[in-house]
């Protein structure tokens, strides 16, 4: 089975305090961790399980800027054969449907069985996986939590309300974004990353793809992220302040009058 | 005029929520647009729905066949795709089957899309601007989405307000015969319901929750020990469940359970939207977190800017003195 992953460079959320920049129209970007999208590990990790009981090759494949390299060398040294950057400044500001379509481009240079992605990443719209299957007329499935291999065909669960399951069979080759707790991803050490330090990673540019830079980027985008902003806070919480002990006295009292205790 | 079309989820002849939301985003968008419910299904079900759509809006459209029996999102988006006018503004809900629906709808109608809106600001000739959230809730962004050749958008649910009964006393469309080929190369076999946990958490008034600032297994024994002192027992967030470290059935959120406690401990939990989409009839929440720019802040009760470790065996041991 031939498998690629598509996955994404984004800001830790765990690692993280956001603060926007002195403009106030983007993230202070000076200090932030940045990793590999939590959701696109537990895709790696399916693809690399899957090949193990199949056999094929597992590609990981992400669209970005040089420091992007270092997600596909991580998804690598967890075992990933091959890496593939999409990478050119056109690329910039893409909007979802901007991705999709130069994932596409490369996706049509292959011959996958199947793909994946995260179920959603950073900005939360879960998104490409989904444009990407319509581009290339492929099935789809969101929110994968289980995969059953059988001959030409693959059985899925996604995770709907209320923690069931809905199972469905799927064509391929087809489209799958995955998600978390679908396995328990391998850990990756720092010898893991040094063995795969000199493996190739070719680079595409739009030329390679041969993709209209004016159809990706921002003069391509339908949607357009205009600023960020801090979350209008209403009343929040009351924050109880003093030392630990003052505090638990308060929460106590508090925790009385509603039934909490 | 904005022309808008609204898909209306529902299960067993019953509307989802988002139907009576889609009508307040609708006009926040655009006040003088015309709102209409696309209903698709089979049978006595659908007619029920639609029936009952007619007092939310006045005009409804209605796809019948056995294929849509279950909303499998491949064979929905074709019928979609032949009915709605391509210039159309699509609202669905950002739910689990408008995640699998939306993103592929939008490349085929070939529309602008935008997911997971909790706002809009309204539309100013083609450009419509809107508000959704990133990296977790942790920020807000304006999004300004071009209209002119259509857009799929996706709402928050619960982020609009319930339109009134309005007894719109609308009419129905049959358009079945406009849905076109519903072949799928994705089947729907059958939901494979939750597994029942040795805790029901639904039936506790008090819950100790705990999220990723547990950072281990062996700490779940520190909210056990507070739960016990509150005669409460613990549930939790997703990341914990991913770790496999709880049973699934211990989940708070919407892909877990819905919890209706009266109080609502929230310990080391970021506060995300599908983990509050869990948390229902108004509990009273205390928050601890040691990130004071945690979302759980803005929707708590209560708020504690502490690290959960060392807070919850002094919360634990002050609780037992008493």
């Amino acid at each position: 089975m031939e498998i690629l992953v598509c996955v994404k460079r984004v800001p830790d959320t765990a690692e993280n305090e956001f603060e926007l920049n002195s403009a106030g129209n983007d993230l202070d970007r000076d200090d932030l961790v940045y990793s590999v999208n939590e959701w696109d590990n537990y895709a790696v990790e399916e693809a690399i399980q899957i090949v193990d009981k199949v056999g094929g090759n597992v590609t990981v494949i992400t669209v970005g800027d040089d420091e992007s390299e270092e997600v596909l060398r991580r998804e690598m040294a967890m075992g990933a054969n091959d890496g593939i950057l999409l990478s050119d400044d056109a690329f910039e500001y893409s909007d979802g449907r901007g991705i999709a379509a130069i994932l596409k481009a490369e996706v049509e240079k292959g011959n996958y069985d199947l793909i994946m992605t995260g179920a959603q990443a950073d900005e939360g719209a879960a998104q490409v996986g989904g444009m990407l299957a319509a581009m290339l007329d492929m099935p789809f499935a969101s929110l994968v939590n289980k995969i059953e291999t059988d001959d030409g065909r693959i059985t899925v669960g996604r995770e709907i309300e209320g923690g069931n399951q809905e199972m469905n069979e799927i064509d391929l080759p087809c489209v799958l974004s995955i998600q978390t707790g679908i396995n328990e991803p391998r850990y990756v050490g720092i010898r893991g990353i040094r063995k795969v330090a000199k493996l190739e990673i070719p680079v595409k540019n739009a030329g390679d793809l041969g993709i209209d830079a004016e159809s990706v980027g921002k003069s391509g985008a339908k949607t357009k992220r205009v600023d960020y902003f801090v979350p209008d806070l209403g009343d929040g919480a009351e924050m109880l302040e003093g030392s630990t002990e003052e505090i638990i006295e308060q929460l106590i009292e508090k925790l009385k009058a509603k039934g909490g205790l | 005029m904005t022309q808008i079309f609204a898909y209306i989820p529902h299960t067993d002849g019953v509307a989802g929520d988002a139907a009576v939301e889609f009508p307040s985003a609708a006009g926040k968008i655009d006040e003088g647009a015309s709102v209409t419910a696309v209903v698709t299904g089979s049978g006595a079900d659908l007619d029920k729905v639609a029936q009952a759509m007619t007092s939310t809006y006045s005009q409804v459209i209605k796809i019948d066949n056995a294929d849509l029996a279950y909303p499998n999102a491949e064979i929905v988006r074709k019928a979609l795709v032949n009915i709605i006018p391509a210039d159309a503004v699509v609202l669905i809900a950002h739910d689990t089957f408008g995640m699998d629906l939306a993103p592929g709808l939008s490349v085929k109608m070939d529309s602008a899309y935008a997911a997971d809106i909790v706002y809009f600001e309204g539309v100013e000739g083609s450009s419509l601007k809107a508000v959704r959230q990133e990296l977790g809730g942790a920020v807000n962004t304006h999004v300004e989405i071009d209209v002119s050749s259509g857009a799929v958008i996706t709402v928050r649910p619960g982020s609009f307000a319930a339109a009134e009964d309005a007894a719109a006393g609308g009419a129905i469309e049959d358009k079945s015969g406009d849905a076109g080929d519903l072949t799928a190369k994705r089947k729907f076999i059958e939901i494979v319901e939750a597994e029942v946990g040795d805790v029901d958490i639904t039936k506790s008034d008090v819950l100790v929750s705990i999220g990723r600032g547990i950072e281990d297994e062996d700490n779940i024994e520190v909210a056990q020990e507070l739960a016990e002192a509150m005669k409460a027992v613990v549930s939790c967030s997703r990341p914990i469940v991913d770790a496999k470290w709880l049973e699934k059935s211990r989940q708070v959120g919407t892909s877990g359970l819905t919890v209706k406690p009266k109080v609502y401990m929230a310990m080391g939990i970021s506060g995300s939207f599908q983990h509050m989409g869990g948390v229902k009839g108004n509990p009273f929440i205390v928050a601890v977190n040691k990130n004071p720019k945690a979302p759980i802040f803005q929707v708590a009760d209560v708020g504690i800017e502490e690290d959960i470790l060392d807070f919850m065996p002094e919360l634990a041991e002050a609780i037992n003195d008493l």
